[in-house]
């Protein structure tokens, strides 16, 4: 299998892990805001607790989420390694440059907000995944099942208006790192054709924008709600 | 003394053929103990090392650029000819090499320019073979365009810039043997003589213009691929750092220089700006289909103009001088090349040039604008319209125009025999370096499909026929002759940066390019070129007295590579000077003002000089001697030009 | 006008380097930038100062040997040439920040003349038709759509100047060696050594030491001859096909 270590030891190959994890991501981030909507359900987190249970329990969930482990995973190893061969391609810098007017700042950033991401990721999987796994948490019962209750969890972390800003925020940062993730990816992929290029840009201008504001308006609207 | 040609007799058709068929061959496993030096890697020199690479021959390839892509052949633009047939519009070798022996006003040699029309449809199919994105029809047949006024669409283009895909075709195939470890590349590295052993090349003695080393390199034969000399103007279309220094060298260790006074002047070029000019940007010459040439009537509305009191569109009509149109009924605006640009000088020189500088014409897209509207103008012309903006701030669609003619490729160059070699035995010129298929003016689309010729199916064969007939024994540069010369050239680069005088490079280089270009441009006279012969002297000496270079020779150093090269310049320049002298007739490219005919065309003289001028060095500031090569024409019939 | 030009000045590849400062006056709008730099060395010279070392040669737009880095921008503030760069893009009083292209892979020689042959050894791993000379088809033989054909001429109008590696913040080499690759992936010459031209080139590409790609769209914004970033997608294609199903282990 040595064409298979050559091939992935190569920037190309290399390149195709990041697009490859980044579609898997995007399509883990689909699921997870679709699922996540129920917050918005109007019944006491009935609907959204028993997604929690659902999502932590189902054998075929939980493979998927195996395969999301190790794409976060190999994504940011593989970005790491990449940066540090582009940063060696080019030992001096320039003393003056004027990229902002030949590329975008999310397209040159995306170490940076992937960076962000990543710690607010971590901190994200300590509030919710890590309680939901391993912490105390109250349960309820719907129809003489018991459910742990992350609903509850969900509403007290986000009373907290330091929360709710630091989770807007990040999402502003993910939006960023997608505006130039999506398309990029397939670009990567080699999927280009001047028939098909303008609607893949497209959903990625959408998907970027919409998203991250399906993610910041949840606790926003949590935040709100418990005001009045 | 007579040179020999060396033109195979027989009939003009079969010549080729049969000499292929003379030619010894090297056997197959000889191939390998034969060394070639391929000095340049333009059109000729790098089909040329991919050729011969090929055959199996040990190739070192030279070229002072940092990547054999560089060569000026890349700048190119307008086509490549083939006498293909492909548009059954009655094309053949035959009337290609009809119409470049008549475009070169007879003084060509018959049997080259045959065999370069015949080869020419092999460089399409070899180039197309190679990923060449020529020009193609809806059908995905090769398209074809008429050129430079000939009467058959016979010209395969890739856009306007088939120069530049030809050079990477050559290039992608001496890429090619550089992998497979048969040519052994020398970029930026500067051939700076030739060295002669027992009266044959054996070798070359180069510097590396990174670190400046002089380096001595051995080979069985020379081959010279290293192009023209028209920056002995200093302002031509040529690229900077065009020179004739291989082929100076060769040519004071024994190579015949030929008709170093032909070349040719292109009408349609930018005109110069200020004394800052460092080069000339051609446009291409189509320009001229639907542009018309003019000038004001009077000298005081041309020095209005001039003072920019008035503009071009307020002159009437019946105040301007349509001068091609006027003199030329019958073709106007399309006459050839040395016609349209002789006119031009003619008007500018009696006070009626249109720009600061009075050295500019205007080239006017009104009426043609007015007929077809902008956008067709724009669809047939927008790259050039666009090239024009960028370097002179105005905008053509609006305000005429303005050229002037400049220096644009060098029909003379190394005399060369039937094989391509020159007077030293195992030492070649290709390409623009050698004299041989233009005569005194070169057609449109033929400089690329010489270049080509010459590298690809031409020196495989007659280079084969002289290692033949040398012993395959290896040559090393341990004998003596090798490090004469190397110190030499250690001499010269030492005096040179040793002068420590008062002047740059590039102030004799301009100077030089004025006295040329005034006395040995477009028109040249007797007294004129006589003064041009004594300030060129005077020049030459002020040059070894006064010139400075900084630096050292241990390093990448500019002006050193340049004062190298003016050096040469400034001999070659007195050659050029000699030539127009002794060719007392006009004929293409060279138009001396004492013969012309009542009408003012260019008159030549087909008694007394119908022939190759060779010129043999004799030693340093001495005069050199002619040698002639009689010219016979059995299968075209002398006639006068006419295009009123 | 009159301009202040900061310049970086090396003395050779072992050299730190740094910049220096000229002041120039005199320079009229019509001059080339490369003509104002000539301006500038004819001073030097006057002076006993070493000229500043460029590489430049065509002076048309085309050799693609040019290759400054001024203020900021590859070949400066228009996609163009330096060549074709012309004062009249300047204002009076103007302060000019000239570099070398900076990249691994281009050295500097000295001054602002860089070492680009890693080009020339990507092209020569398999930038090419293995055709000998003679004994080809005639030309009419290939028949080539013409929409292909210009497809394969957009891709090879590519000069080689490096322009795209001096933009891409990471140094990459994709564009110009995609530009390759694809003017022989569209073309039915380039069908038989197709796969392996892919591996090999961008093999060549990674050992010069140039980045990889991210997608900013820098070197198509900056490449003096339009070339495409589909060429950048048409080379992933073919090298991921290739990798998977040639016959080279």
């Amino acid at each position: 299998m040595s064409w298979v270590k050559k091939t992935l030891s190569s920037t190309l190959g290399r390149k195709l892990i990041m697009a490859l994890t980044g579609l898997f991501l995007i399509l883990f981030l689909t699921g997870h805001v679709s699922g996540n909507m129920l917050l918005f359900k109007n019944d006491g987190g009935e609907a959204f607790n028993m997604y929690a249970k659902f999502m932590t329990t189902n054998p075929i969930v939980k493979l998927l989420s195996y395969i999301t482990y190790l794409s976060v995973i190999g994504h940011v190893i593989y970005s790491i390694i990449l940066s540090g061969h582009n940063k060696a391609a080019r030992p001096i810098a320039y003393a003056e440059s004027k990229s902002s007017t030949n590329s975008s700042a999310a397209s040159r950033n995306m170490g940076i907000l992937g960076t962000v991401i990543l710690v607010f990721l971590a901190g994200h999987m300590y509030s919710f995944w890590f309680q939901m796994h391993w912490g105390e948490i109250p349960l309820v019962n719907y129809e003489g099942e018991e459910y742990k209750n992350l609903y509850a969890v969900v509403q007290v972390a986000f009373q907290q208006f330091w929360m709710v800003g630091l989770y807007v925020v990040a999402m502003a940062f993910l939006a960023f790192h997608l505006s130039h993730g999506f398309a990029s990816a397939f670009q990567t992929l080699g999927l280009s054709h001047k028939k098909y290029s303008p609607a893949i840009q497209f959903v990625g201008r959408v998907y970027c924008i919409l998203v991250p504001v399906l993610f910041a308006s949840m606790p926003l609207y949590i935040y709100f709600t418990s005001q009045s | 003394m007579i040179l020999d040609s060396k033109s195979p007799a027989g009939p003009l058709a079969e010549k080729w053929t049969k000499h292929k068929f003379n030619s010894k061959l090297v056997n197959p496993a000889n191939k390998r103990k034969y060394d070639v030096i391929v000095v340049g890697t333009g059109l000729a020199g790098a089909s040329a090392a991919a050729s011969l690479a090929e055959l199996g021959y040990n190739v070192k390839a030279f070229t002072f650029h940092d990547s054999p892509r560089r060569a000026h052949s890349i700048a190119a633009q307008g086509g490549i000819n083939a006498a293909k047939n492909y548009q059954n519009d009655g094309d053949s070798v035959f009337r290609l090499f009809y119409d470049t022996i008549k475009g070169g006003d007879y003084r060509a040699r018959e049997s080259n320019v045959y065999r370069l029309a015949e080869v020419s449809v092999s460089i399409i199919d070899q180039c197309v073979a190679q990923g060449v994105p020529f020009a193609r029809e809806y059908g995905g047949l090769l398209a074809n365009r008429s050129f430079g006024g000939a009467q058959v669409s016979r010209t395969f283009y890739a856009r306007g810039q088939t120069g530049q895909q030809l050079l990477l075709g050559a290039y992608s195939a001496l890429s090619r043997q550089v992998a497979n470890g048969k040519v052994k590349l020398y970029p930026r590295t500067e051939m700076m003589d030739v060295v002669v052993i027992d009266g044959h090349a054996r070798g070359i003695v180069t510097r590396n213009v990174i670190t400046g080393e002089v380096e001595t390199h051995a080979a069985h034969a020379v081959l010279l691929c290293t192009g023209g000399y028209g920056n002995v103007f200093f302002l031509s279309t040529n690229a900077m750092g065009c020179n004739v220094t291989a082929a100076w060298r060769a040519h004071k260790r024994g190579a015949y220089f030929a008709n170093p006074c032909f070349t040719q002047i292109h009408p349609t070029c930018i005109p110069v700006s200020g004394d800052h000019q460092s080069k000339l940007t051609l446009m291409s010459e189509s320009l001229r289909n639907d542009g018309r040439v003019w000038v004001p009537k009077t000298v005081e509305t041309a020095e209005k103009l001039r003072k920019g009191q008035i503009k071009a569109a307020e002159i009437k009509e019946e105040d301007r001088d349509y001068f091609l149109e006027r003199k030329y009924p019958s073709f106007g605006n399309l006459v050839p090349r040395d016609v349209a640009s002789r006119n031009a000088k003619e008007v500018c020189d009696e006070g009626k040039g249109v720009n600061e500088t009075g050295e500019a014409v205007f080239l006017d897209f009104r009426d043609a604008i007015k007929r077809d509207t902008e956008a067709l103008i724009k669809a047939k012309y927008g790259n050039l319209f666009d090239m024009y903006q960028q370097i002179t701030g105005e905008n053509p669609y609006q305000t005429p125009m303005m050229i002037y003619p400049a220096v644009h490729y060098t029909m003379g160059g190394l005399w060369v025999d039937y094989n391509l070699m020159t007077t030293v035995p195992g030492l070649y010129a290709l390409g623009e370096a050698n004299f041989s298929d233009h005569g005194a003016n070169r057609l449109g689309a033929s400089a690329l499909m010489q270049g080509l010729a010459d590298g690809y199916f031409v020196i495989p064969y007659t280079l084969g026929d002289y290692l033949a007939q040398t012993p395959p024994v290896k040559v090393d540069a341990s004998h003596p002759e090798f490090a004469k010369v190397s110190r030499e050239v250690k001499d010269r680069i030492s005096q040179l940066l040793n002068i420590d005088g008062k002047k740059s490079v590039d102030y004799f280089h301009k100077k030089l390019g004025k006295i040329m270009w005034n006395e040995c441009g477009m028109a040249r006279t007797e007294e004129g070129l006589k003064k041009a012969k004594a300030d060129i002297q005077a020049l030459r000496k002020e040059f070894w007295s006064n010139v400075k270079v900084l630096g050292q020779n241990e390093e990448l150093n500019q002006s050193l590579e340049k004062a190298h090269r003016v050096a040469d310049f400034l001999e070659l320049g007195e050659l050029m000077v000699d030539d127009a002298l002794n060719r007392n007739e006009s004929c293409g490219g060279h138009f001396r003002v004492e013969y012309q005919t009542p009408e003012g065309e260019a008159l030549r003289d087909d008694e007394n000089f119908a022939y190759v001028a060779a010129w043999k060095y004799t030693g340093d500031n001495k005069e050199e001697e002619l040698v002639k090569e009689p010219l016979a024409f059995e299968n075209v019939k002398l006639t006068q030009r006419s295009y009123k | 006008m009159k301009l202040t030009l900061k310049i970086w000045r090396q003395k050779n590849s072992a050299d730190t380097g740094g910049f220096v400062t000229y002041p120039i006056d005199g320079i009229s709008k019509d001059m080339s930038f490369l003509e104002m730099m000539d301006v500038l060395n004819e001073e030097l010279t006057e002076k006993n100062q070493d000229p500043v070392h460029f590489d430049h040669d065509c002076r048309e737009g085309i050799c693609g040997t040019c290759s400054l880095y001024i203020d900021g921008k590859p070949h400066g503030p228009l996609q163009t040439t330096t060549c074709q760069l012309h004062m009249r893009s300047f204002s009076d009083g103007d302060t000019i920040t000239i570099e070398p292209w900076r990249a691994k892979a281009f050295p500097v020689l000295k001054d602002l003349v860089v070492d680009r042959s890693s080009f020339d050894r990507i092209i020569q791993a398999g930038g090419y038709v293995s055709v000998n000379t003679g004994g080809v088809p005639d030309a009419n033989e290939i028949p080539i759509p013409k929409t292909m054909a210009d497809l394969a001429m957009d891709a090879a109008q590519c000069i080689g100047c490096g322009a795209c590696v001096a933009a891409c913040k990471n140094a990459s080499a994709m564009l110009f060696t995609s530009a390759k690759v694809s003017q022989l992936a569209l073309l039915p010459q380039g069908q038989i050594e197709r796969k392996t031209r892919a591996e090999k080139m961008v093999a060549q590409m990674d050992a010069e030491g140039f980045g990889a790609c991210t997608n900013t769209g820098a070197c198509e914004a900056e490449c003096p001859k339009g070339i495409s970033l589909t060429n950048i997608a048409r080379m992933n294609r073919e090298y991921f096909s290739a990798v998977m199903s040639s016959e080279n282990m």
